[in-house]
């Protein structure tokens, strides 16, 4: 009887650890998931401030602004039904420029603009990330036509 | 001409496969000869992928652009030796290379299976041409690398330049051979359930086989790594991405599984364990190459998305994975399978250290996959971010090394006394807690990061090195301990590689900065000042060069001209990092772009002991093929016992 209560009590004792370990598992998981959203499904509210998530679009011809003494830059990105500003300090990546997909990191301040911790171009220049192409508006077709016309412009 | 021979031999390989599959369960029938049709066909697929692989070598180096694949990822300005690699840069060549590389360990395994019984060597093999036969009619299929173009483009698009480099030559083919390699492993699982019985000896035949691969995966994710490091710009070696992860969770896998097979090997323990986790290893790969392959992934290896390659793939590895487990299922509980043991003993440690791994290996595949899986549903978009990693995969980790440098003293020593191997434990224990206590005191940062990786990494270090030193004067003769070397190295790898990545991951600098010319920056003891900036022409890019003159402690040390360049014929940019390769340090500048009339932004981080990551690969690598080569005289393998 002694030796049954005992092993009640170890069983018992492993269950409760293995539970807080689960716990804190999902917990640190669900704490770095990462939303993401196109300029057109941000809506009031939805995260809270601060809330870091994961935007992305194309950037908007003639947006870049580019200031003259720091790293900063502004730009916009659209999905083609709606446009949000962006403002990041620091470099961008190689393959960043107007018209082409990007997919961003950071924060959205109650002043509208979405402030970036991290931007990514894709490693290719003919490559539109999946998440931005399914959000964008229009279809394919037209896509193709409006870069390449920015190519031309360029 | 070269092209259409490299198709037919495509196709002949493909038939050969066919012909292979077929001998066991219908040509045994029809003839007595079907053992020699098996074991011949076997080996003739490995030179029929080799040539058909020439073939696509020599359309490349001759600019066949009428091939679709050539032209797309080819120039005639390109270099000779990357129209080499280019060979293996896209979709269609790697998967050649995938085929290749199966079909060489297919002939390696069709020549050493020879002291296998005949009858389980045949079906090992014709499990063998079947994976064979799967890949060639992927490539055959979908990604035929001898498609020709509807009309001749006069040149090619050129190679993506990240992929215009030494790193990528290399980085692919060990990388497949480690992949690929698991194959032998998986078949010879399938076949031992087939027969419904796992022999101690087989598990010593089946060993080398994993411990190869398992240095080549090493090898392939260390050379990504250190590809990644030079070639991105961003000066990481590690980023958590679902195509690293792809290439780690097999690694994990097959770690578990070259500790299970020992005690196997030993004990005649953990066999229904050992072949689960080997079918799990080769369906790791087969997951990796489907995530890599696929395009649902955003990363440097995802080239055209074509989702019926995505479902080729998919449905291959659901055939294959789900018949083994099934078969699994069906006939493990068939083979007798000792499973009690002591708590004390070497097997119920391996299995902490098997737990500890596959947990592992499940946290990163829900980190990667369930993002994924959210996706396929259309019910969200997220990612998993990099914290996660580090705060369920580190903590996992630390028993883990912390048992990799103890274990294998504790039961190679001949004192079994248990009270004094308690003292033994507590004073080393204390004293390796002292020096790395002290020795912290030599960087210039102190956190508790850098206290536990400092005490695995002498942990480690002093109780093998002791055991080392010791075994050596007790027999007074250094071959004592050749019989465990590559075990030793492999751990000492594992030691140096944790204290490079504490200190690289602690104690690094990392500036993103507007410079002006001739200004100067510091950075811990150097000095940076930035001179000028050059044009300059390479053979199919211009690049613009920053010069960057480089002092310690007011000396002169060196030059450093990081690049940036513009490819012509893609019009991509890319950057071309400066680095100052040192054992305790490496410098490392890009440039970022213009910003005003001669100023730029820059990257400039100093990273210590950053070297040690891949040196410590690299020990594991080596540790890997001498445990081979120490084991093969006394292999003895064979259906005698």
């Amino acid at each position: 009887m002694k030796k049954r209560t005992a092993r009640i009590y170890y069983i018992s004792a492993i269950l409760v650890l293995l539970s807080v370990l689960l716990f804190m598992f999902i917990k640190t998981f669900n704490d770095n998931l990462l939303f993401y959203r196109s300029p057109s499904q941000i809506t009031n509210a939805e995260f809270p401030e601060n809330y870091v998530f994961r935007v992305g679009g194309v950037v908007l011809d003639g947006s870049l602004i580019k200031s003259k003494n720091t790293m900063n830059v502004k730009f916009t990105i659209t999905d083609y039904e709606r446009n949000l500003d962006i403002s990041y300090t620091g470099i961008l990546p190689d393959l960043f420029r107007e018209g082409q997909g990007v997919v961003i990191r950071g924060k959205l301040a109650s002043d509208g603009i979405f402030y970036a911790e991290e931007v990514l171009a894709k490693h290719d220049e003919t490559y539109m990330p999946p998440e931005v192409l399914e959000s964008l508006k229009i279809d394919e077709t037209t896509l193709q036509k409006t870069t390449e016309s920015m190519k031309v412009y360029k | 001409m070269i092209a259409y021979i490299g198709s037919f031999l495509i196709l002949l390989a493909f038939l050969n496969a066919l012909l292979l599959i077929t001998s066991k369960p219908i040509l045994s029938k029809i003839t007595a000869d079907y053992e020699s049709i098996i074991l011949s066909s076997s080996k003739l697929l490995f030179p029929l992928t080799l040539f058909s692989f020439i073939c696509l070598i020599f359309s490349f180096l001759l600019d066949d652009f009428s091939l679709r694949y050539v032209s797309s990822n080819s120039n005639s300005l390109l270099p000779d030796h990357y129209k080499i690699s280019a060979t293996w840069a896209g979709h269609e060549g790697s998967m050649l290379l995938w085929c290749l590389v199966l079909s060489f360990w297919t002939f390696l395994a069709s020549i050493y299976s020879r002291n296998l019984e005949l009858d389980f060597r045949l079906n090992f093999l014709t499990i063998m041409g079947l994976l064979n036969l799967g890949f060639l009619a992927f490539l055959i299929f979908t990604s035929n690398p001898f498609e020709k173009n509807i009309s001749i483009p006069v040149d090619g698009k050129d190679l993506n330049p990240l992929l215009q480099d030494f790193g990528l030559i290399v980085h692919p083919p060990m990388l497949y051979m480690g992949y690929v390699g698991l194959s032998v492993v998986f078949s010879f699982a399938v076949t031992c359930l087939l027969q419904k019985d796992f022999k101690p000896e087989w598990a010593k035949w089946i060993r080398p086989w994993a411990l190869i691969s398992w240095s080549f995966l090493t090898l392939g994710i260390a050379l990504g790594s250190w590809w990644a490091y030079y070639e991105l710009g961003w000066g990481g070696w590690w980023f958590w991405d679902p195509v690293e992860n792809a290439s780690f969770m097999p690694w994990l896998i097959t770690t578990a599984l070259i500790h299970s097979l020992i005690t196997c090997e030993q004990k005649s323990m953990f066999k229904n364990w050992t072949i689960l986790l080997s079918i799990i290893a080769f369906s790791l790969s087969l997951l990796g190459t489907f995530l890599v392959r696929s395009g649902i992934l955003t990363s440097v290896h995802s080239f055209a998305n074509d989702p019926a390659r995505g479902a080729f793939i998919l449905l291959f590895l659901a055939i294959i994975t789900g018949a083994a487990l099934i078969l699994y299922l069906r006939n493990s509980s068939q083979m007798n399978d000792k499973t009690s043991f002591t708590f004390f003993s070497k097997e119920s440690f391996f299995l902490i250290n098997n737990i500890l791994l596959v947990t592992a290996t499940f946290t990163i595949l829900l980190g990667t996959m369930y993002p994924l899986v959210l996706d396929i549903f259309g019910l969200e978009k997220i990612s998993v971010g990099v914290p996660y990693y580090n705060a369920v995969f580190l903590p996992l980790m630390i028993p883990l090394v912390f048992l990799a440098g103890y274990i294998p003293i504790l039961f190679s020593s001949s004192n079994r006394n248990l009270k004094s191997q308690a003292k033994y434990f507590f004073i080393s224990f204390l004293i390796i807690i002292i020096i790395s206590f002290f020795s912290i005191s030599l960087f210039d940062e102190y956190n508790l990061s850098i206290f536990i990786g400092l005490f695995l990494f002498f942990w480690i270090l002093l109780n093998l090195v002791y055991e080392l030193i010791k075994k050596i004067i007790l027999t007074g003769n250094i071959k004592a301990i050749t019989q465990n070397i590559g075990m030793f190295m492999a751990h000492l790898g594992l030691a140096i590689f944790i204290l490079g990545a504490t200190m690289v991951e602690n104690s690094k600098t990392e500036k993103e900065i507007v410079v002006a010319v001739n200004e100067k920056l510091d950075i811990k003891n150097y000095t940076f000042q930035f001179m000028n900036i050059t044009e300059s022409e390479g053979p199919n890019y211009t690049a613009v060069i920053g010069h960057f003159k480089v002092y310690n402690n007011g000396e002169f040390l060196t030059d450093m001209y990081p690049e940036k360049r513009l490819y012509n014929s893609s019009e991509m940019p890319m950057t071309e990092a400066g680095i100052d390769p040192g054992f305790t340090r490496d410098l490392y500048i890009t440039m970022g772009t213009l910003i005003d009339q001669d100023k730029w932004s820059v990257r400039i981080y100093h990273k210590p002991l950053i070297r040690l990551i891949w040196i410590g690969a690299l020990m594991m690598v080596f540790g890997g093929i001498f445990s081979v080569l120490s084991k093969r005289k006394n292999i003895n393998i064979g259906y005698s016992s």
